[in-house]
């Protein structure tokens, strides 16, 4: 009797704040607003995280008539800060959704915004200082290192010879290449050569094009990002060279998904890191407002291989990336 | 007059061959045998033929650059242009394939070619029309066209047609008595630039315009219409270079052309061309490009270096190389 007396009390508040929208709100009524502030798409992933970021938005907002959704895009950390300014200006802001371009520029301004009572959702990327944030939801970069590793050591039998190409010089990259250095230095596996390619396409063709011209046998080549892979797949192809029988990526790109359902032999698995994470940010944060579901902490994604298997679930094909 | 005398040194190339104009080769053919002495893989057919093909983008864009930096101007969008016009190759492409097989390529490919000269054209009205120096406004259009390519990718990749990816791809992986594709159109470029800048009316006044434009403003010459014209050949030649790349990859991302301009102006520079005008070597900008993607590739196959600390030697010996230059040309 008591459960439904709750429910009916719940429904009767929804159906009054439905109804009031246009009329003077009453104060257990609140307006929410969150803020979110990501990078501008400027290559394969950060394409998908504003793709997520956009959906997550109208469908919170449709869900939740009283929270108000901003999202804000930045091409580089100093533009970040300044819109970060710009939004705690305009708006009475009650929760900060925010993956940082950089980790030490944007942690005095993200702390400015703490300082006025706003929620903090941090993504990815850490602060320098954790103890500003209120939640944070990232990925396991080395994680996706390591189980890419852990699977290549086992496929190879222990031994043989691999290039592996970096991505920009970030604490990303290091922690993936880390992940991936340390399970690999366990096993007679020799990585022959390790050099940036800038998570470009094109700088990925270029490099693989020079490692199979340095190197008469590979025995595979971890490309750290699939949309690297891509280019290194087509330089593969061009050289005609059959010794390379593992090219794998990582970051869950669609259309490495569809080679690994369709179950390719050269790339049989990839390992997420997926975009969609700032829609899971953006939920918990819209659930700390909604809800009675408290949530502040830390949640880190897994990093499990993308089989055959699984790999529907992990396959969004109206995304970009 | 004197002057622009002087500086229109290249018409009497064929007589005698100042210093001056060779250094660009003489620094390929340094970094020729300091790659071989490096690793003996480098003078592979394969990895020569590699680097060869890969420098084709930059120096068939850098052909347009000479015009356009000899005229004095600059041209910052090329990189972002380039990436603009393949995405509009890709969806012309795409959309014909259905209706048209595989003569969409050859539609899209004109379209290409209509596209990068209106783009050149916009560049050049704005800069000549409104009177507002070549730098800021293709550092407008370089943003302007790079957002357009963002958009139609939706921040992600796209794709030509999985139909038209077998009858393209041979354009930048063919090649004609072992030569590939993408060097021949470079080379016919080169000479079709080379052809206009030495041989013709108009090649003249580019570089008169480059080392004075008063002084051929005075001599009749219409200053506006050349250097536009300039940008319009700049337009065409991003759209070729766009033509060669899309069956590289297959795709156009946010990221395709990124920093190109860059590259582009050092092979024009390193070539010998006067970033200040009044001087272009079209044959030198193709060096350059060469001694640009060579000295990527020696990076790469020499175990001597960081992975870190590339870049800095790059950008050394592209000052050495430069520095070289000018006391070869002080002579």
């Amino acid at each position: 009797m008591t459960t439904f007396n709750q429910g009916a009390r719940i429904l009767s508040a929804t159906l009054v704040a439905g109804a009031l929208t246009t009329a003077p709100a009453l104060a257990q009524d609140k307006e929410f607003t969150i803020a979110v502030s990501i990078p501008a798409a400027t290559h394969g992933w950060t394409g998908g995280v504003v793709y997520h970021a956009e959906r997550a938005e109208k469908e919170i907002e449709a869900a939740y008539p009283n929270i108000d959704v901003i999202v804000s895009t930045a091409s580089s950390a100093t533009a970040q800060v300044s819109s970060l300014e710009d939004l705690s200006a305009t708006n009475e802001l009650d929760a900060l959704v925010i993956l940082p371009f950089t980790s030490e520029e944007l942690t005095g301004p993200v702390e400015q915004v703490a300082s006025n009572g706003t929620f903090i959702t941090v993504v990815d990327r850490g602060l320098a200082d954790t103890s500003i944030q209120d939640l944070y939801v990232a990925g396991d970069n080395i994680a996706v290192g390591a189980n890419t590793a852990d699977w290549l050591v086992e496929k190879l039998g222990g031994e043989g010879e691999i290039v592996v190409l970096r991505g920009i010089p970030t604490v990303i990259d290091d922690e993936r290449i880390q992940g991936f250095t340390d399970v690999i230095e366990k096993s007679n596996i020799e990585i022959l050569d390790i050099q940036y390619a800038n998570w470009n396409q094109d700088e990925a063709f270029t490099l693989m094009q020079d490692y199979l011209g340095k190197y008469p046998n590979i025995d595979a080549v971890w490309a750290n990002d699939d949309d690297m892979l891509l280019g290194v797949l087509e330089a593969v192809d061009q050289a005609e060279r059959t010794d390379i029988k593992f090219a794998l990526g990582g970051n869950g790109m669609k259309q490495v998904i569809e080679m690994v359902k369709a179950g390719d032999e050269r790339t049989p698995i990839s390992t997420p890191y997926p975009p969609s994470m700032i829609a899971s940010a953006l939920y918990m944060t819209a659930a700390q407002f909604t809800g009675q579901a408290p949530m502040r902490g830390s949640f880190k994604l897994d990093a499990p291989l993308i089989t055959p298997e699984n790999a529907d679930q992990f396959y969004f094909p109206d995304s970009p990336f | 007059m004197s002057s622009t005398e002087v500086r229109a040194a290249p018409e009497r190339e064929g007589v005698s061959i100042p210093w001056g104009s060779l250094a660009p080769f003489i620094a390929l053919a340094v970094i020729v045998i300091l790659g071989a002495l490096i690793n003996s893989n480098f003078l592979s057919t394969n990895n020569l033929l590699n680097v060869v093909t890969r420098s084709a983008f930059i120096a068939i864009i850098g052909v347009g650059a000479t015009f356009v930096i000899a005229t004095g101007g600059l041209d910052l969008s090329v990189g972002s242009m380039m990436a603009f016009v393949t995405g509009i190759m890709i969806l012309t492409m795409n959309g014909l394939t259905p209706s048209l097989g595989s003569w969409a390529i050859l539609a899209g490919a004109g379209v290409a070619l209509v596209v990068g000269a209106l783009c050149g054209l916009l560049n050049g009205l704005i800069i000549t029309v409104g009177r507002i120096e070549p730098f800021i406004v293709t550092l407008g259009t370089m943003g302007i066209f790079r957002a357009f390519i963002t958009f139609m990718s939706d921040g992600g990749s796209l794709p030509i047609d999985r139909s038209l990816r077998d009858p393209y791809r041979p354009v930048y992986f063919g090649d004609f008595l072992g030569v590939p594709y993408p060097v021949l159109i470079t080379l016919f470029v080169v000479l079709v630039g080379a052809f206009l800048l030495y041989r013709t009316k108009y090649g003249r006044r580019v570089t008169a315009v480059g080392s004075n434009a008063d002084v051929a403003r005075f001599s009749g010459v219409h200053v506006g219409r050349v250097r536009t014209m300039a940008f319009v050949i700049q337009g065409i030649c991003v759209a070729v270079a766009a033509i060669c790349y899309v069956p590289r990859l297959g795709a156009a991302t946010p990221t395709t052309g990124q920093l190109w301009e860059l590259q582009v102006i050092t092979a024009v520079v390193i070539g010998g061309t006067l970033l200040r005008g009044g001087k272009a070597r079209v044959w030198g900008t193709v060096a350059g490009a060469l001694i640009l993607e060579i000295i990527a590739n020696v990076m790469v196959l020499s175990d001597m270096v960081s992975e870190y600390l590339v870049a800095a030697v790059q950008g050394a010996i592209i000052i050495i190389a430069m520095l070289a230059h000018r006391f070869t040309s002080a002579r």
